[in-house]
């Protein structure tokens, strides 16, 4: 029986003939906490009596979650972060301003084909885009990756989601991901790898392979998968240290099951406040009055992201009853867009640019909604509260967040003239 | 009775009990004390759930328990309250990593929930891979866990267990 690429993974770096279901011990490749949940891994790995660290190469830290510090309790969290850095001599320390975790470890070249990634973060399932097996785990189990460099798994079944057809221009990945969690529902793949392919994933450059896996997560997945393609190789070269193993399914792989979705006529799609599967095409929320608008986080802060909200946003002002924050997911990018001419078309539209990190998507800072408001944003949660108490969130593309900005109200990107 | 043989009373739970629900996203930061905060364990669907549960019970629920949240405290009030072990039809994923990172064994068992009544006496027999109801004398298999999750169940979480061996 042939394997799947999750298993070949695993095989790979636990020295085990595994299969799906079986558990397994594995060594890690590349180990990412960010300022959110580095300090309780930092703390356990101190309890558990590390002295060093497995392999101050392999792991990298981030402050993005709220950064620039807000407040003393996380600038107490970022000093402590530095000091464990220093003290461990971690090289790959990220400080603020440098940007969302994940976009620096594909950016920065830490992800290869083939890799076993651990992030102790839910989203680190984007590194999938990248044919790399890559899960998010907590502090306490990255406090033992920390000490070991290895890890407990099990090793996951396999989703396939194939995908057919050719999206209208302002149709984006994010559409078809959001269209997908829908169906899927949210613990519809608990557990298991979704692995995406077929025609229209092909044809997806690596950052809309990235929105996909992001949001894997969720539907309740262990990972979000592509399989390497030339395109993963090209996004690589310059990138990585050396060429990785590029793993794809053997041709008799065994999938748990395969789901077909055919998207020539897909409309935008909008997840509605609180939960992510909470998915209508956008026709159904049209109108619905807006009081900010996110453009940026994990699933959609990257340059093509801000490249297609800034063709739509070119010689015009957002209305007069709404504000846009954009937020380039990194600093390579947040210079991409200076150099570009897109940071003038965006201040000049009348948004607000801050640097690069999480900001309001996780709530912390930088742009936190009031009581009742709502906020049109292309980060992959909507649930109750998380950019403010009582803030309500609807998740769209960036081509459905910068027509929303120019309209007031949620408005299909279809319907503006070119 | 060690930790991978657990005998208790279950309590029975539904679908999608989030980690909200385990422990109120509020009191995380306002109680830091874990025996503390583990009194408010379930709170929401079942107030005075830590008070009147006996050490060893077993909450069995329906599908995707601990959604929600990756916080570590939620798998922990329900060790620090005394629950044995939890019995649902499948887990969210982080929420079953965090559980053998802290030592609250958790069971993967689509049938038990049509199977079973609040109030139902259980024996669990983790190296064996079996769930009894003693009640009844029905009995269940569970797939047999690898030696080394076994292991840190055993030595209460996966900080000690990295104490004494030094790895996995
Ligand atoms: S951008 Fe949002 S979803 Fe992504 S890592 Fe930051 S907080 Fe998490």
């Amino acid at each position: 029986m042939g394997l799947t690429i999750s298993e070949k993974i695993f095989r790979d770096h636990s020295n085990e003939k595994v299969v799906a279901g079986d558990f397994t011990v594995a060594d890690i490749d590349i180990a990412m906490a960010h300022d959110g949940t580095a300090p309780l891994a930092i703390d356990n790995f101190e309890d558990m009596g590390g002295k060093k660290v497995w392999d101050p190469s392999k792991i990298v830290l981030i402050l993005d979650h709220l950064s620039p510090s807000p407040h003393t309790s996380a600038s107490i969290v970022h000093k402590q972060m530095r000091e464990f850095a220093r003290k461990y001599k971690i090289q790959n320390f990220f400080d603020i301003g440098s940007g969302v975790c994940h976009q620096i470890l594909p950016e920065k070249g830490f992800i290869n084909t083939g890799n076993l990634v651990v992030g102790a973060d839910s989203h680190t399932c984007t590194h999938g885009a990248l044919g790399a097996f890559s899960t998010g785990i907590g502090s306490t189990d990255m406090a033992a990756v920390f000490y070991s460099g290895k890890l407990w798994f099990r090793v996951p079944e396999t989703f396939r989601i194939e995908v057919s057809g050719k999206l209208h221009p302002f149709v984006l990945a994010k559409d078809l991901i959001l269209h997908i969690i829908g169906q899927i529902r949210a613990d519809g793949a608990t557990y298991k790898a979704v692995e995406f392919c077929g025609e229209t994933v092909k044809g997806f450059d690596i950052a809309s392979r990235m929105t996909l896996c992001n949001m894997a997560v969720e539907m309740g997945a262990k990972t979000g998968l592509v399989s390497p393609d030339k395109k993963t190789l090209d996004y690589l070269e310059n990138r990585v240290p050396s060429s990785g193993k590029v793993v794809e399914n053997d041709p008799d792989a065994e999938f748990e099951e395969t789901f077909n979705f055919e998207v020539d006529d897909l409309s935008p799609q909008i997840a509605y406040p609180p939960f992510v599967d909470n998915v209508r095409p956008i026709e159904e929320y049209e109108g619905t009055d807006v009081d900010q608008i996110f453009l940026g986080s994990c699933t959609n802060g990257r340059l093509e992201d801000l490249q297609i909200a800034a063709k739509i946003l070119d010689g015009k002002k957002i209305h007069e009853d709404v504000r846009m924050i954009v937020m380039p997911a990194s600093r390579d990018i947040y210079l991409r867009t200076i150099k570009d001419g897109l940071a003038e078309i965006f201040l000049n539209a009348g948004c607000c640019i801050n640097n690069p990190g999480c900001g309001p998507c996780v709530g912390g800072h930088a742009g936190i909604l009031a009581p009742g408001e709502v906020c049109l944003s292309t980060t992959n949660r909507n649930f109750e509260g998380r950019m403010g108490e009582k803030g309500q969130i609807y998740l769209g593309s960036p081509a459905t967040a910068a027509a929303t900005a120019l309209k007031g109200v949620i408005a299909d990107p279809r319907e503006l003239e070119a | 009775m060690s930790k991978t043989h657990i005998k208790g009373k279950v309590w029975k739970f539904g679908d999608d009990i989030n980690t909200d629900i385990i422990i109120w996203g509020k009191y995380k930061y306002s109680i830091l004390d874990l025996k503390e905060l583990s009194k408010h364990a379930m709170e929401a669907i079942s107030p005075g759930f830590a008070e009147k549960i006996s050490s060893g019970d077993i909450i069995v629920a329906g599908k995707n328990f601990g959604c929600g949240s990756s916080r570590e405290h939620a798998p922990l009030v329900l060790k620090y309250a005394g629950v044995g072990a939890v019995v649902a039809k499948f887990f969210a994923r982080i929420f079953y990593r965090n559980a053998f990172a802290v030592g609250l064994p958790v069971i993967e068992c689509p049938e038990l929930f049509d199977k079973s009544k609040e109030g139902d006496e259980f024996e669990i027999d983790l190296e064996k891979g079996v769930i009894l109801n003693l009640n009844n004398n029905e009995s269940f298999k569970i797939k047999p866990m690898p030696s080394f999750l076994l292991d840190i169940l055993k030595e209460g979480s996966l900080v000690e267990h990295f104490k004494k061996h030094g790895g996995f």
